[in-house]
């Protein structure tokens, strides 16, 4: 009887999941899909401001320093659901008053690029942190010979900082996906429709919370683990050439 | 104070005075007239927001010694479950943990009438107690991480002196190995206790009245929507302010 | 790595530029919690509902181009006012506080405000006798402007969507509900509802729980209001409204 059940209670299961509608699993899909495109490109757009704010914090005027200080101290002190709650509704007023001073029309944000912004603020700031120790990390006297070359400034980060770095970057910033990953479930709070929100509304349509939950846990744990799994690649592949350390994360 | 000398330098006695500026200007033209009447109310958040952080930054550290104990020493069968247990807490949002035990606990107890009348059912009712678990869980689930780091790192020729006095296991243990490992993660403590303090406010979204929970309730009592959101920032940014000075006094006095 | 962080990069600025056109559209704002029977999602991703069938009609109506924008509920009026959608068209109450923010078109519908318990209690819909119980609400809805003004005795949860407090409701962790008696004449209808009844409607109290539901626009967008209006006169005036009605529920829900 037990075993019927059980059986049974499966089977129902499979039919909630399921890819056709009734079922819900294609809903589920295109959220996880959503959180991708949002989680990659916020991991993007806060390594633009990581590399940018690294340097800025290593070569830049005292002023610049203070202001990257504050910008990093401040993001990392406050809830990243707060966070989100202000740059989405900040950040969207924002660029409407400017849009309308310039003389444009409203513009229109859609949820994904409103998504990358504010997660990518608040990933910008972990970047910085980073890269600003990866690039501590290179040896000085590469970058210093790199100059005596007479290579410019630009192609001394392209050239050689950035390939030098990239080994002591990777589990940093292999890391920092992980969180922007797990992140883009906040965004449920603000409506937008990515992997938990849908989650939420299937489970509520169908009241079947611990399935549909427990499918959700499943999609993002393979993300993790996948995403573990080329990164160790990645790892692999930026420490050609240098002498293999056994890394102890502690 | 070196502190006070070093914000004596022209250009942050400028970014000082413009962020007062700042500040005047926030406190002249934003609207301020609701924080009286819900004082009371914030007072109650915070307090519930502060002793939830600490209740399970505390569970969740004792739970994290045997998680990493048994994965840096354990039995394969001791070793996998625990380091699965990391893996999916660290691997899935927190946010989803907690919707889980909520509301996917919540969705069995009508299967299961025995529930409602056992000795347990009044706090089954409430949500602070899957709010404590979920958060309890979580801190384990990474601390214990850390902690697995943190046995491995303690040298090995200690233990072995130890053993070759004939020290007994547990002994060993207790005078050797724990008050080492927690020496080791100790720097980590105060980033990974602010890091719990970041996770409180989603339990706000299973009902519990944290400091979250009451900016939220100024919000759609007043429809003021950036001022509370800026001053719930500051009272998490003076909070992980603090944390971070009481661990900072805390691993001054401990003998290194 | 180096491809990664390029490839990464040039999402974001596609992502950008794609989000960076200008609209001509009418974005009507709904809640992205479902809401039945009068907005819910289905498994293939489309809205529909009573709500969702009159917005079209009204639409088609007034001739306007409207797209249909979930936001969160509980933000809805910032989405407003920042200008991330056009119109709110989600079962909202024309209430005074909200209109001092926002302006409102005429109401579409309106239906009172009734008290959901458990069958087996003995549960009127007054403050005495709900004193020392736990009710459950929808953040930033009209009951819970009223359940926090009249019944002061109770204690009162506040859920981010409707459907999670009748899911406490089902599981017995909260013994009663507030909310608008369509919503809840359905919800009891359904299998999870079935251990509940309606006790009846809470005493009126215009003030506070409006005038019927009305789609709310930003103040001084009167031209998207008149067209509103219009659309909502017309779809009364040629029996849309009353049809769309029939399909849902066995009486109108709408009176002058």
């Amino acid at each position: 009887m037990e075993l019927i059940l059980e059986t049974l209670g499966l089977a129902e299961s499979a039919k909630l999941l399921s890819l056709s509608p009734p079922g819900w699993g294609a809903n589920l899909l295109r959220g996880l899909a959503n959180s991708l495109k949002i989680a990659s490109g916020a991991f993007g757009f806060g390594l633009l401001i990581g590399l940018f704010g690294a340097y800025g914090k290593l070569y830049g005027g005292p002023v610049l320093r203070d202001l990257l200080a504050i910008y990093t101290t401040v993001i990392r002190a406050v809830p990243e659901l707060v966070l989100i709650l202000i740059l989405y509704y900040v950040g969207t007023d924002l660029i409407n008053q400017a849009s309308s001073a310039m003389g444009y029309g409203r513009v229109e944000i859609s949820g994904i690029v409103a998504g990358i912004w504010v997660l990518g603020i608040v990933q910008g700031a972990y970047s910085i942190e980073v890269l600003r120790g990866a690039i501590l990390a290179v040896p000085p006297g590469q970058i210093e010979a790199a100059r005596a070359f007479g290579m410019p400034p630009l192609m001394t980060m392209w050239r050689v900082t950035i390939p030098a770095m990239m080994s002591f970057a990777t589990p940093g910033l292999a890391n920092l996906w992980l969180i922007a990953t797990k992140d883009t479930a906040l965004l449920a709070i603000v409506g937008f429709s990515e992997l938990t929100l849908e989650t939420r509304q299937a489970a509520s349509s169908t009241r079947a919370y611990f399935t549909f939950f427990l499918a959700a846990g499943g999609l993002y744990l393979m993300v993790t683990l996948c995403s573990g799994a080329v990164f160790g690649r990645i790892e692999k592949w930026a420490r050609r050439g240098q002498p293999s350390l056994r890394e102890d994360r502690g | 104070m070196t502190t006070l000398k070093s914000l004596m330098i022209p250009h942050r006695i400028v970014m000082m005075a413009l962020f007062a500026a700042l500040v005047l200007w926030c406190a002249v033209t934003l609207r301020w007239d609701w924080i009286p009447k819900y004082t009371p109310l914030a007072m109650q958040g915070l307090w519930n927001t502060i002793w939830i952080m600490a209740v399970t930054t505390v569970l969740g550290f004792l739970l994290a010694v045997p998680l990493g104990l048994a994965q840096a020493i354990g039995p394969w069968y001791l070793s996998i479950p625990a380091r699965s247990f990391c893996t999916v807490i660290r691997g899935t949002p927190l946010l989803l943990q907690i919707w889980l035990l909520y509301y996917g606990l919540g969705s069995l107890f009508p299967q299961f009438p025995w529930i409602r009348s056992s000795e347990l059912w009044p706090y089954l009712r409430q949500a602070w107690p899957y709010a404590v678990l979920a958060l309890t869980l979580s801190y384990a689930g990474y601390e214990g991480e850390v902690m697995r780091g943190a046995f491995s790192g303690v040298a090995k020729g200690q233990l072995e002196t130890a053993k070759s006095f004939g020290m007994r296991r547990f002994t060993m243990f207790r005078r050797i190995w724990l008050p080492q490992a927690i020496r080791n993660v100790l720097p980590t403590l105060g980033g990974e206790t602010i890091l719990q303090l970041k996770a409180t406010p989603l339990v706000a979204t299973i009902t519990v009245i944290d400091i979250y929970a009451v900016s939220s309730r100024v919000r759609s009592d007043t429809f003021i929507v950036y001022e509370p959101l800026l001053l719930l920032a500051v009272i998490y940014m003076v909070i992980a302010g603090l944390i971070t000075l009481a661990f900072k006094r805390f691993e001054v006095k401990l003998p290194r | 790595m180096k491809l990664n962080t390029m490839l990464a990069v040039t999402v974001a600025a596609a992502a950008l530029a794609a989000g960076a056109a200008t609209a001509e559209q009418v974005k009507i704002g709904i809640a992205a919690e479902a809401y039945p029977p009068f907005a819910s999602v289905d498994s293939s991703g489309t809205w529909g509902g009573w709500e969702i069938e009159v917005i079209g009609a009204v639409c088609a109506a007034a001739k306007l181009d409207c797209v249909i924008t979930p936001v969160a509920w509980d933000g809805i009026i910032p989405s407003l006012t920042g200008k991330q959608i056009d119109a709110i068209m989600a079962s909202m109450s024309i209430t005074e506080e909200r209109a001092k923010t926002i302006d409102f078109s005429n109401a579409y519908y309106n239906t009172p405000a009734v008290i959901v318990a458990d069958k087996s209690m003995d549960i009127e819909p007054t403050p005495e006798s709900l004193a020392g119980k736990i009710i459950g609400i929808q953040a930033s809805t009209i009951h819970q402007a009223y359940a926090q003004e009249y019944f002061k005795g109770s204690e009162i949860r506040v859920y981010q969507t409707q459907d999670e407090a009748n899911q406490d409701l089902f599981a017995g962790r909260i013994d009663a509900i507030q909310a608008d008696s369509i919503a809840m004449a359905d919800f009891v209808g359904s299998d999870a509802g079935g251990c509940c009844e309606i006790k009846g409607p809470v005493a009126n109290d215009e003030s506070i729980l409006g005038r019927g539901a009305g789609a709310g626009v930003r103040k001084g967008d009167d031209a998207l209001r008149e067209a509103l209006n219009a659309g909502i006169a017309a779809i009364l005036a040629d029996g849309t409204h009353e049809k769309i009605t029939a399909r849902y529920f066995n009486a109108s829900i709408y009176s002058e």
